[in-house]
């Protein structure tokens, strides 16, 4: 009796391997549920990467279309007439419009591509295979968390489509503008589906990180302790806390919005007269600058929950390809524990000049400065890692090289902006906006990429195109220099941010050639990021094959499995863990795994004299 | 699209065909070559590109320093004595960050390439140092601590409280135009109320009439609830301290050499009043007033002839987006002597004698700038039977 549901059920107990929770290894599974609703860490983490690697594409457009508007102010391009229609009439970009993008660039790279793009991907990617477990300690929330990030992903993309335009007053959505319809046509049904997208977006958020923090505290193979975890994993563990604790935060001060915009509440609404209606609004005694409080205080630990996940990739990548172990492992990790903490106490650093107590200021400055010491550690541990050591190019090592240069370049103008002294005249300026593209923005990309150019044998069994690589590496790292760098002697000219248009102002239109010069360099950068998107998908199906399950002689755990790792990742028993992750170039062995045992002394060959 | 669109296209796509065939045909000779000579060769590239970046990077450094250094605000003094401050701050930060920088990126990209991959050398295997890690913990907190110092003792002096003579200037911000107010001969103050506000005659919402506010009720329930309507009702007396207040959009006038204090409001959004050329900026915050206060130090006539551009103006620069027009709101100090500013004082007429021309009110009582506060207050009178 061929009854087709019992050979399915012999086929499965007959599966090579299952893992505690009776969870199935190699049972056949569908499109669907293979592709599309999977529970499986490694898909959804290609799911993560793939939404955000779309997200980045549309993000770094955008950018692009409002530089046009910089470098060549109410000049005419008629391409852009095709692509964003009525919002390009006659090719040229309308003052709604430009904000749009400025406003939509910032949310879709700060959460869309570095948040969920860069954790969302390597959390999932790597926790389970680094630590040593067949899949998350939750396969159906993990898989409900990218859900909801798709979800929000939809509703944000939709919000592109609105009549009113999507929303335009900054990524940051400060009140009163936010809140009011009519200050802003942004603010109307725009920023609504982008207060919504958002939320489902810290949903996601929230159940991803609930899920990366209880696998690593708990699943973590025999041997794995704490103290011998890769400096990836810590480093996810510590974003995903960082990001469960400020989250909610943001959160709340998006529903109080929402409130104030259809409840008729006054949170952060007070004396408003609109000239544009020439009506005086009903609100009293709220404040806008509570909600700036609670915004930042989401915003700025979100900025380590963007860079964290690079410093730990890149942590990994310059061990790997130095052969060295990581320089003062406990000392990276209590570094990245001190910037979790004080991650906490320095958001309104956001605020020196927003009307708070000046006193409260000067605590802010304090606590700002004094997070530039261990950001400072990582630095110097990452110097002491490259010196003397056997030094590999990969396209991850030469990524993972430029993140170190322009986290430093960046992190360096934090200690001006962070004393609120100097900040006072930079504030709001172009000096900001060179700050933190370098330190975070573009850094990070560079954590990510190094991360995807490592990784990308492990995800898809095949090598991306090096010489694609090293051009999309020089490029953009020497691109990045060229369009931030100069963007700090404008700041230094007190060139605000967020401006249509300079060429009234006789303080800041003598950079005119200097914003063309700048927007060339931005559409070359932006090309060579297609270069990658193409070596992206071209490679998955025609790169080089991976021969060696361990293709860049590592020795942590994910390269122990199969080149093609199915739903489980371990064909066999899961290996146990004997050693720290970083033994390269000890005992004249190029490298030694975590799997391998420690010689006791009584093993050791006995050398009598 | 024209034919300079498609050319540019083309050109795009041809970069990335001829792109494209290079890395097919060097991975191909990856292949002839064998895999670790290749790996040799690349390796070797990029090693030395990480010196010649090292080296063009830093004399790019240089360059750009020079075509732009002069474009800033530093080659000339600041204009206001906080401002110098404020420029001293930077100077010592750009000192320590910038040995810091110039260190670091130079040992960074030597190390890549001194410590590039050989066959001849082994990685030396040097897991932690504490020794050296106490000490990159400790220098930087000492420097930190040092810019920390200096930046809150200047902090407090910006923030601290403006001086006892400095003179009032109310700034209000609203999309998209400043607007400023003198107290007049009287030195107050008038009171105002944003639902007063009136464009084009009552700009600000002075208190000059006495004025019967209705409550908004939700419209529907009311009538059929039978409320009183004088529960409603709240008066607000007239100001007469805002009769000879000097309401202006045209510039903010100030006085060289003598302290001002901005009283900053907001009628709508956020806006900032950001003056590059005093090192200075502070928020406008609807609800919450906040102040700012320096001392000008140089005329803007004066600033003409040290910056030698003729057209010069100090401009106040919205710093804070508030919306489609934010990149238009612009505003004029102008920094004028003792002597220019009484000039410039005795020409301006107060807000309310246009207002009350246009409503008929006794002319007698649309006070001209010299009316002394006794006339100002007797002018209340007829508002009120105005009023009736």
């Amino acid at each position: 009796m061929a009854n087709p549901e019992m050979e399915r059920s012999a086929e499965v107990s007959a599966a090579p391997f299952t893992d505690g929770n009776g969870h199935h290894g190699h049972h056949k599974e569908s499109f669907i549920t293979k592709y599309i609703f999977s529970q499986d860490h490694k898909m959804i983490a290609k799911q993560y990467l793939f939404t955000g690697i779309i997200w980045a594409i549309i993000g770094g457009l955008f950018s692009v279309v409002f530089r046009l508007q910089l470098g060549y102010p109410g000049e005419s391009f008629p391409i852009l007439e095709n692509i964003f229609g009525r919002w390009a009439t006659g090719g040229t970009i309308k003052t709604d419009t430009y904000y749009a993008m400025v406003t939509m660039h910032g949310t879709i790279m700060v959460f869309f591509v570095l948040t969920a793009g860069l954790s969302g991907t390597f959390a999932n990617f790597l926790i389970p295979l680094q630590i040593g477990a067949r899949d998350m300690a939750s396969p159906f929330v993990n898989m409900l968390s990218y859900w909801f990030f798709f979800l929000s992903s939809v509703v944000m993309l939709s919000s592109l489509f609105v009549q009113t335009g999507p929303a335009s007053g900054g990524w940051t959505a400060y009140p009163p503008l936010s809140a009011l319809g009519d200050a802003l046509a942004g603010s109307k049904l725009g920023l609504d589906l982008w207060l919504i997208s958002l939320a489902l977006f810290v949903v996601s958020t929230l159940m991803g990180g609930l899920n990366y923090i209880t696998t690593t505290l708990n699943l973590r193979t025999k041997g794995m302790h704490m103290t011998r975890l890769p400096l990836t994993v810590w480093a996810l563990l510590f974003t995903a806390v960082v990001g469960l604790l400020s989250f909610p935060v943001l959160l709340s001060g998006f529903v109080l919005l929402l409130f104030d915009r259809h409840g008729g509440t006054s949170f952060y609404l007070s004396e408003i007269y609109l000239s544009s209606t020439q009506s005086a609004l009903p609100y009293v005694g709220g404040s806008p600058i509570l909600y700036q409080h609670l915004f930042w205080f989401l915003g700025h630990p979100e900025v380590y929950i963007v860079v964290l996940p690079a410093m730990g990739i890149v942590s990994e990548v310059i061990s790997v390809n130095a052969r060295k172990p990581i320089f003062g492992y406990m000392a990276m990790i209590g570094s990245m524990a001190a910037i979790v903490i004080l991650s906490f106490l320095v958001w309104a650093h956001h605020m020196f000049v927003s009307g708070m107590n000046p006193f409260l200021g000067s605590v802010f400055v304090l606590l700002t400065l004094l997070i530039a010491v261990p950001s400072a550690i990582k630095a110097f541990n990452w110097l002491a890692t490259l010196w003397r050591g056997n030094i590999r190019f990969t396209p991850a090592m030469l990524f993972s090289i430029g993140f170190v240069s322009l986290f430093i370049s960046g992190g360096l103008t934090g200690i001006w902006l962070g004393n609120s002294t100097i900040d006072m005249h930079v504030h709001d300026t172009y000096f900001v906006i060179a700050h933190f593209h370098l330190v975070m923005g573009v850094a990070a990309m560079f954590g990510m990429f190094a991360g995807v150019y490592h990784w990308y044998p492990k995800m898809f069994g095949r090598y991306l195109n090096n010489t694609m690589a090293f051009i999309h590496f020089w490029v953009t790292l020497v691109g990045a220099y060229l369009i931030f760098w100069p963007m700090h002697y404008q700041g230094m000219a007190g060139m605000p941010r967020r401006y249509f248009d300079y060429t009234q102002w006789s303080s800041f239109n003598q950079f005119e050639g200097l914003n063309q010069f700048i927007s060339v360099v931005a559409i070359v950068v932006f090309a060579v990021q297609l270069l990658f998107v193409f070596n992206y998908f071209y490679s998955m199906y025609k790169g080089r094959k991976v021969t060696s399950p361990n293709p860049w002689q590592a020795n942590t755990l994910e390269w122990t499995t199969p080149i093609h790792p199915g739903h489980g990742n371990w064909p066999g028993e899961i290996p146990e863990v004997h050693r720290w992750a970083y033994d390269y170039s000890k005992d004249d062995r190029d490298f030694i795994p975590q799997t391998e045992p420690v010689q006791t002394p009584s093993q050791r060959p006995v050398t009598t004299a | 699209m024209t034919t300079t669109g498609f050319f540019l296209l083309a050109i795009l796509a041809l970069g990335f065909l001829i792109t494209f065939q290079i890395a097919k045909a060097s991975e191909y000779v990856s292949i002839l070559k064998g895999e670790k000579k290749a790996f040799e060769q690349n390796n070797r590239i990029n090693a030395f590109l990480m010196v010649v970046f090292l080296v063009l990077g830093l004399i790019g450094v240089w360059w750009c320093n020079k075509l732009l250094y002069k474009k800033t605000l530093l080659p000339y003094p600041s204009a206001s004595e906080l401002g110098t401050n404020i420029d001293t701050m930077m100077w010592i930060t750009l000192a320590i960050t910038g040995a810091v920088f110039f260190a670091t990126q130079i040992l960074l990209f030597w190390f890549a390439y001194k410590y590039q991959h050989s066959d001849k050398r082994k990685a030396f295997y040097y897991p932690h140092n504490n020794k050296l890690e106490i000490i990159w913990t400790t220098i930087p907190a000492i420097a930190l601590c040092v810019l920390v110092g200096f930046g809150l003792f200047y902090w407090f002096k910006i923030t601290g409280e403006a001086p006892k003579d400095a003179m009032v200037v109310e700034v209000t911000g609203k999309q998209f135009q400043w607007i400023y107010r003198y107290p007049g001969k009287d030195n107050t103050f008038g009171k105002k109320y944003f639902r007063l506000i009136s464009p084009g005659s009552n700009d600000l919402g002075m208190l000059w009439n006495d004025t019967v506010l209705v409550k908004e009720t939700k419209g529907g329930g009311h009538g059929d609830h039978g409320h009183a309507p004088v529960d409603n009702k709240t008066v607000i007396k007239a100001d007469p301290a805002g009769y000879d207040d000097i309401i202006q959009s045209s510039a903010l006038y100030v006085v060289k050499g003598e302290p001002v204090k901005l009283v900053i409001n907001a009628q709508d959004v956020i806006h900032d009043v950001g003056l590059p050329h005093f090192r200075l900026k502070m928020d406008a915050v609807p609800g919450t007033p906040t102040t700012l206060w320096f001392t000008p130090t140089y005329t803007t006539e004066e600033m003409k002839k040290i910056t030698g551009n003729p057209n010069f103006e100090y401009e106040i620069a919205c710093d804070q987006m508030c919306g489609n027009g934010h990149y238009t709101m612009r505003g004029v100090v102008k920094v004028v002597t003792r002597d220019e500013f009484i000039l410039w004082r005795a020409q301006q007429k107060p807000a309310y004698a246009a207002y009350a021309e246009a409503r008929g009110i006794a002319p007698a009582n649309a006070a001209p700038a010299d009316t002394t506060q006794a006339t100002a207050a007797s002018a209340a009178a007829p508002v009120k039977l105005a009023n009736n």
